[in-house]
């Protein structure tokens, strides 16, 4: 595995991520899920986002992509992925927002030249609450960006260490 | 395509059941659909029989989809069995990787179901 590279880390790289990480998730609603994302129209806070994806990347990126949702919103893109009727959060709940994580992760390293070879995601993780505090053991830089599904609010980012 | 038995290998159920969707809007008629969670699972069921389609994720616990297509020269049921790879694993390495390992074709995640059957027609024709 090829080692951290800083040109793909700097603070200016992630600016310029924002709109490509956008892009990556709404390529990924429209695709699998058949429907539209949309930007928020001011930030919004975490406050009953219970439910947080996380996929990892190592290698010349080294942190993570994660997208927090209400429980509400990941039972609904369950619904949309299977085109049946989810009425309750469970395992088909949790899998579809882990895979949905994975698929914006993936479908945004293939848009930076230069990450789509150089760096490797880890199979999803997934938590239910939101009554708890991640902290990477490295310097890191964070971008987020606010979006709504359906009117719901979601909140995509990368931390990126070193 | 009639009577077509298939195994979707992917650590997500919810994939392996939008996966079955796509191959049957792409016009395949399914006999049967198999389906494992990691390459390890997969060799398994292919030891109970033989398919005539596999799809199969990279990134997966276990056995990773990449280990699993370079094992499977070595299971009788599966000789002759074209792989298509399903990832979000997208880079130029990735592809030319599966398909050094044996794949005869690879789908980017997301995707739609025209890509579905343009990977996957083909394959099952004999036509890579």
């Amino acid at each position: 595995m090829s080692a951290v590279n800083p040109k793909l880390a700097t603070e200016g790289d992630r600016e310029s991520w924002i709109p490509l990480l956008e892009l990556a998730a709404q390529e990924v609603f429209e695709l699998m899920l058949g429907a539209h994302l949309d930007a928020a129209p001011a930030p919004f806070g975490e406050t009953g986002l219970d439910i947080t994806a996380i996929v990892g990347l190592a290698g010349q990126v080294s942190g993570a992509i994660a997208l927090r949702c209400a429980s509400e919103s990941a039972t609904l893109m369950a619904a949309k992925m299977l085109g049946v009727n989810v009425k309750h959060p469970g395992p088909e709940m949790r899998d579809a927002v882990g895979e949905v994580c994975n698929m914006i992760a993936g479908n945004f390293k293939n848009k930076i030249p230069g990450m789509g070879d150089g760096c490797m995601l880890s199979v999803p993780t997934v938590i239910s609450g939101a009554a708890y505090s991640l902290h990477a053991l490295a310097d890191s830089g964070k971008t987020e960006i606010h979006l709504l599904f359906e009117g719901l609010p979601l909140i995509v980012s990368i931390e990126v260490h070193g | 395509m009639n009577n077509v038995r298939v195994l979707i290998v992917d650590d997500s159920s919810v994939m392996r059941k939008i996966v079955a969707r796509s191959l049957q809007q792409a016009g395949l008629n399914l006999a049967q659909v198999l389906e494992a969670g990691n390459g390890a699972e997969a060799l398994a069921v292919l030891k109970q029989g033989k398919v005539d389609l596999i799809l199969c994720d990279i990134n997966m616990p276990v056995m990773d989809g990449l280990e699993f297509v370079k094992q499977l020269p070595g299971v009788e049921s599966a000789q002759g069995v074209p792989v298509v790879m399903i990832t979000t694993e997208g880079s130029e390495g990735h592809v030319v990787q599966a398909l050094s390992a044996g794949a005869r074709g690879y789908i980017r995640k997301p995707f739609t179901p025209e890509q579905v059957k343009e990977q996957v027609l083909p394959v099952l024709a004999g036509n890579p």
